[in-house]
């Protein structure tokens, strides 16, 4: 009886630490989804200068391990501007998933069929729109299931701030280790956590999928 | 002369990297006017609709559309598509949005029209073509001759002062084509201005004004159907005449 509630009462206090995960994650996959779609629109339909800028992003932050990307933020950048651990950690892995996003939207954007532009163009439409209601429109929908990768990597990325003590799951389930000496409950217990939230992420992006499906 | 003609195009040119497309075409399009460019493949006339709505740019010559020159340098390349139909041969509809969406996209994002009145207007266009029981379908639960005429009724959406059709049937299933012809027999009835590249010789002699045969990037010759079908000028209209008919009829016959 008193194992289930400490049982229990781990998983109350782990919870607590579920929404900061969340928190992080919805935080970091907005920012890399505005980052990402913008630098692959640059990519695909920008000038040179603007492709190149978009290109470079997406070598370097690709090349470089996304705690060194938060390290770097939270401590040189947030010492000139007022940033949270949970902000800078959240900002950080936005920066990091933007580049990957930028490489799934831009495949996405790629293999919408030419015409597309072409038949926007023609009934008087800018690039800009056409960009905007006809490609990235069809685009997103074509890159949801490759997205919906990256979703659960930053969602098990988020993991991470917790070397800049931000206390999401990981870092709970650490002090709980530390005062229980039972680590395989504590960090089972997150496994379990991290589990239902990457099923259940995945689960609902499936269902976005099938409910947009464009066929071409 | 009091109006200008819808179309004057004047010593165009265009070539991509070495090999030259179009050398040197000139000819006009006069209001409700109905021409048709006959011509073998790779001859510059896909080349051509393309340069006229601006999708590429000539190297050399001038378009007029109505009094405006089109090609002349900053012209507003967005306001002057406004003004051309353009219909493709692989249709292009925009494939996440309903027939009735694609007719009606350009009305509200383009022409800045209330969505309400845009749905009028939408509906009406569908109906135009015969489709307005199709209007909540997606394209792919489409035929490829409900496609064109969406296609069309999206084009038609503008308020366009000319129709370009590239190869409007050339996709096609053969049952599918007399749906996609009679739409634009219909428009020609009713007055609208059209330039249509088409292989089907049947529409060329019945509904068009004129014939402009295309080779090599040049005109060959050009006259109304009457003359170019049972009298031309020239060896090579009559022999290029003669085959495509020859093929295309076959293949009617075959048909029925």
């Amino acid at each position: 009886m008193e194992f289930l509630q400490n049982l229990l009462l781990l998983f109350r206090y782990l919870i607590a630490g579920t929404w900061v995960t969340l928190g992080v994650t919805a935080i970091a996959l907005s920012t890399g989804f505005g980052v990402g779609i913008l630098l692959a629109t640059f990519r695909v339909y920008g000038g040179a200068m603007l492709r190149t800028i978009a290109a470079l992003y997406s070598l370097v932050i690709r090349a470089v391990p996304v705690i060194v990307v938060i390290f770097i933020l939270y401590f040189v950048i947030a010492r000139f501007v007022d940033l949270s651990p949970f902000l800078s950690g959240s900002l950080a892995l936005g920066i990091a998933s933007g580049a990957y996003q930028s490489e799934v939207f831009r495949g996405a954007i790629l293999s919408v069929p030419p015409g597309q532009m072409l038949a926007a163009r023609a009934i008087g439409m800018s690039r800009v729109k056409a960009i905007r209601y006809i490609i990235l429109p069809q685009a997103l929908r074509l890159s949801i299931p490759p997205w919906s990768n990256e979703a659960a990597i930053v969602l098990k990325d988020s993991s991470l701030v917790y070397v800049i003590g931000v206390a999401e799951i990981l870092r709970r389930a650490e002090y709980v280790s530390a005062r229980t000496l039972q680590p395989f409950i504590a960090f089972g217990a997150a496994a379990l956590i991290y589990f239902s939230l990457t099923f259940l992420t995945n689960r609902a992006l499936d269902w976005l999928e099938q409910r947009y499906r464009v066929l071409m | 002369m009091s109006d200008p003609p819808i179309l004057h195009i004047e010593d165009l040119y265009k070539s991509y990297q070495d090999s030259e497309i179009i050398k040197g075409i000139s000819f006009v399009v006069q209001e409700k006017e109905v021409v048709v460019i006959i011509g073998p493949s790779g001859t510059g006339k896909s080349t051509l609709l393309r340069c006229i709505n601006l999708l590429t740019r000539p190297d050399k010559g001038k378009i007029w559309l109505e009094d405006q020159e089109i090609t002349a340098p900053h012209t507003n390349v967005d306001k002057i598509r406004q003004r051309i139909g353009m219909v493709f041969q692989d249709f292009n509809l925009f494939n996440h949005m309903t027939a009735l969406q694609n007719v009606t996209i350009g009305m509200t994002r383009v022409l800045k029209m209330k969505s309400t009145e845009a749905r009028d207007k939408g509906m009406w266009e569908l109906e135009r073509v015969g489709l307005s029981e199709k209007a909540h379908q997606y394209p792919a639960q489409l035929s490829g001759g409900q496609k064109q005429r969406v296609a069309i009724a999206r084009a038609l959406g503008m308020n366009p002062h000319i129709m370009l059709f590239d190869e409007p049937t050339s996709a096609l299933d053969p049952e599918l084509i007399g749906e996609v012809l009679g739409v634009m027999q219909k428009l020609a009835e009713e007055g609208m201005t059209m330039l249509v590249v088409t292989h089907e010789m049947g529409f060329a002699r019945e509904v068009s004004d004129r014939i402009i045969f295309m080779e090599n990037g040049y005109i060959v010759e050009q006259g109304p159907p009457k003359k170019m079908f049972y009298n031309p000028e020239l060896e090579r209209t009559r022999n290029f005449l003669w085959k495509i008919t020859e093929l295309y009829g076959k293949q009617e016959e075959k048909e029925q």
